[in-house]
C-alpha cells in the first residue's frame, strides 16, 4: 500500500473494470482481466454478459475462479455450452463484443505472445500456450488488455505471434483479411493506453494517480508515446475499493481452504 | 459395453504407442484412469488434449509420451506445467515431440472426428505464428465466397478415456455442468472407456441432457472421486489447494517421482473415494 491508499494493482483492476459497459458480451481470460470483469459487474455494470471459455454463458461467479472451469461459474451461469459450441457459434459467429485479455509479452501494437520465451522449437522458457486467445483476438468485436508493466513483459519484439493484435501497425489488420477491430486499449499497473489512431502504436492516454512519465518510461521495453493532453486515472472511490477488496479476500479464503 | 473394474478396462482397451485421449475441461478430467495407465507402464503414447493438465505432466514426468497434441498446457489458474517443460526444454526423462494448435481449431478438430469428416474448418489462425510452427495448420479456399479458413486435421484417437457422474444399469452415461469435448472425444474415437460416480437405475435426464448411449462406449468402471483434484459436478468441489500444491511437488524431478511412487504407483483406484470427502457430498 502507498500513502494514496491503494495499490497499483488495485488501480489496474480497477481501471479495468471502468472501462466495461453493461451491454458488453465479453469473453473473459482468466487472472487479471476475470478480476476486473467481475469488480465492473459488482458495480456499474450488473448486467454485463461474462463468457469463459469453459462454456460458460452469462456467469456471476461469487468467488474468482482458479481456472476457467470452476465448478461456480457453471453454477452461476445462464446456460452451459460444449466447447465447440462455445468456439463457433458463441465467438467465431460475431457474439462477443470484447474480449478481455492478459499478455505474458506484448509488443507496442497489442501482439501477444503466451506461447514462449526464445526459439519454439528450442524454448528457453516453454509458456502454457495461446488457448482460446488466437480466435477470442481475431473474433472479438475489440480487444482489451490488461498487464503489469515490466521490461520483461512489454518488449520491443515478442517471440512468438501467439495472437495477433495489429501486426506491425497502420492498415495490418485489415490487409490480413481481420474484419475486428483488434486492441483498442490496454491498462497497465501505472496507465491507461490507446493505439494512435493511424500507426496503431499503443500510446498512453492517462497516468494513474502519482505515476510519472518516467516510470511508465523505466517499466517498457520501447520508446513511449504520450497523448499530447495527457490526463490522470481518476483513483479508486470507496465502492471500488471495497467490492475489489472483499472479492478478492472471499477468493483466497475459497482457494486455500479444501472445504471453503 | 462392458462393466470392469478400471485395471482391466484399461487393460484391454490401451496398448503401447497407441494415440489415445483423456479428455475433460477443467471439469470431470479422469485422472484415476490416468493413474492406472500409469500404473500399468503403458508407454510411448499420443496423448492428445485441449488443456493438458495435471495427469499429462505426471504421464509426461514418468516418460510414458512420445507426443503430446494440445492446446494449452498449463496448470489453470496456477501457471505453468513443469514436467512438460521439463521433457520440452531439457528431453527429461525423454524427448517430447509437440503438435500444438488452438483451443478453436482442437475443439473443432474433435468435433470433425465425431462427425466422420477428414478435417475441420474454422476461421481461424489469423496472424498466429503457429501457422508457421505445426505442419498440420494449414487452409482452404471457401468454394462460395472465396474467403480462405483454416483447416486441421480431424481428431480420432485409438482410445479416449472421459469421467462422468452416472451411468444406468445398461450403460447409458451422463454427463452434466461443464461438458467440454468429451461427448466430441467419445464419438471420435475407436474406443473409450468411460469412469463414473455411480451406477444408478433412472439416470432422470431431461430430453436435452448430455447423454452418451451403452453403444457408443467400450468400457465403464465405478470408480467414485475418480476425477480428483478436478471435480464431479453435484458430487464434489474442485479441490484447488492440490493444485496449488502441485507447483511445488512438480517443481523438483525427486520430489515428483517420490509424490508419484507414493500417490499412483503404489496406490489404487479405491484411493480416489477417500481423496474426495472432504469436498462435497458423502459417497
Amino acid at each position: 500500500m502507498t500513502e494514496t491508499g491503494f495499490t497499483p494493482d488495485e488501480m489496474m483492476t480497477i481501471a479495468a473494470a471502468r472501462v466495461m459497459r453493461n451491454d458488453d458480451v465479453c469473453f473473459v481470460g482468466i487472472g487479471a482481466p476475470s478480476a476486473a470483469c467481475n469488480v465492473a459487474r459488482l458495480t456499474h455494470a450488473p448486467d454485463i454478459t461474462l463468457i469463459y471459455e469453459s462454456g460458460t454463458i452469462g456467469t456471476t461467479p461469487d468467488i474468482l475462479p482458479l481456472s476457467i472451469g470452476d465448478g461456480e461459474l457453471c453454477e452461476t451461469a445462464l446456460t452451459t455450452v460444449s466447447v465447440p459450441e462455445m468456439f463457433r457459434y458463441w465467438l467465431q459467429g460475431g457474439r462477443v463484443s470484447v474480449g478481455f485479455l492478459g499478455a505474458a509479452q506484448l509488443d507496442r501494437f497489442g501482439n501477444i505472445n503466451t506461447t514462449v520465451i526464445g526459439d519454439y522449437a528450442h524454448p528457453k522458457t516453454r509458456l502454457p500456450g495461446g488457448g482460446g486467445a488466437p480466435e477470442i483476438a481475431s473474433s472479438s468485436g475489440q480487444i482489451y488488455i490488461t498487464m503489469k508493466q515490466s521490461l520483461r513483459g512489454m518488449v520491443d519484439k515478442i517471440d512468438f505471434f501467439t495472437s495477433f493484435g495489429h501486426g506491425t501497425g497502420g492498415d495490418h489488420r485489415q490487409r490480413m483479411g481481420i474484419k475486428t477491430a483488434g486492441p483498442t486499449l490496454l491498462i497497465t499497473d501505472l496507465a491507461i493506453w490507446k493505439p494512435d489512431p493511424e500507426t496503431k502504436e499503443f500510446t498512453v492516454v492517462s497516468l494513474h494517480p502519482g505515476v510519472t512519465r518516467q516510470q511508465v518510461q523505466d517499466t517498457c521495453g520501447w520508446q513511449v508515446s504520450f497523448l499530447e493532453e495527457l490526463g490522470e486515472t481518476p483513483p479508486p472511490d470507496e465502492r471500488e475499493l471495497t467490492t475489489l477488496r472483499q472479492l478478492t479476500a472471499r477468493t483466497k479464503a475459497a482457494h486455500e481452504g479444501k472445504t471453503a | 459395453m462392458e462393466f470392469q473394474n478400471l485395471g482391466d478396462a484399461v487393460q484391454q482397451n490401451l496398448k503401447d504407442g497407441d494415440t489415445v485421449a483423456f479428455e475433460g475441461f477443467t471439469h470431470l478430467i479422469p485422472h484415476a484412469a490416468a493413474h492406472e495407465v500409469i500404473r500399468q507402464n503403458i508407454a510411448d503414447l499420443t496423448v492428445i488434449r485441449m488443456t493438458p493438465d495435471l495427469v499429462y505432466d505426471q504421464m509426461v514426468g514418468m516418460g510414458l509420451v512420445r507426443k503430446v497434441i494440445f492446446s494449452y498446457a498449463g496448470n489453470p489458474g496456477v501457471g505453468l506445467l513443469r514436467r512438460m517443460r521439463d521433457a520440452i526444454e531439457n528431453e527429461w526423462p525423454r524427448a517430447l515431440e509437440i503438435e500444438e494448435h488452438s483451443h478453436a481449431a482442437m475443439a473443432n478438430a474433435y468435433e470433425a472426428g465425431a462427425s466422420g469428416l477428414p478435417c475441420a474448418i474454422f476461421r481461424g489462425y489469423l496472424g498466429a505464428g503457429l501457422k508457421q510452427v505445426n505442419p498440420n495448420i494449414r487452409s482452404v479456399i471457401c468454394p462460395f465466397t472465396g474467403e480462405e479458413l483454416a483447416a486441421v486435421p480431424a481428431i480420432c484417437p485409438d482410445v479416449s478415456f472421459i469421467h462422468a457422474q452416472k451411468a444406468d444399469r445398461k450403460g447409458n452415461v451422463l454427463i452434466e455442468g461443464i461438458v467440454g469435448v468429451q461427448k466430441e472425444a467419445v464419438l471420435a474415437a475407436k474406443r473409450a472407456v468411460v469412469t463414473v460416480e455411480e451406477i444408478v437405475d433412472d439416470l432422470n435426464a431431461h430430453p436435452n441432457m448430455c447423454v452418451l448411449p451403452h453403444w457408443t462406449i467400450s468400457s465403464i468402471c465405478v470408480v467414485p472421486g475418480g476425477a480428483h483434484p478436478s471435480y464431479t459436478h453435484g458430487y464434489y468441489d474442485r479441490d484447488n489447494a492440490a493444485y496449488l500444491e502441485w507447483d511445488d511437488i512438480a517443481a523438483d524431478r525427486e520430489r515428483f517421482q517420490t509424490w508419484m511412487t507414493k500417490n499412483v504407483l503404489q496406490s489404487s483406484p479405491e484411493a480416489f473415494r477417500d481423496r474426495v470427502k472432504s469436498l462435497g457430498v458423502a459417497l
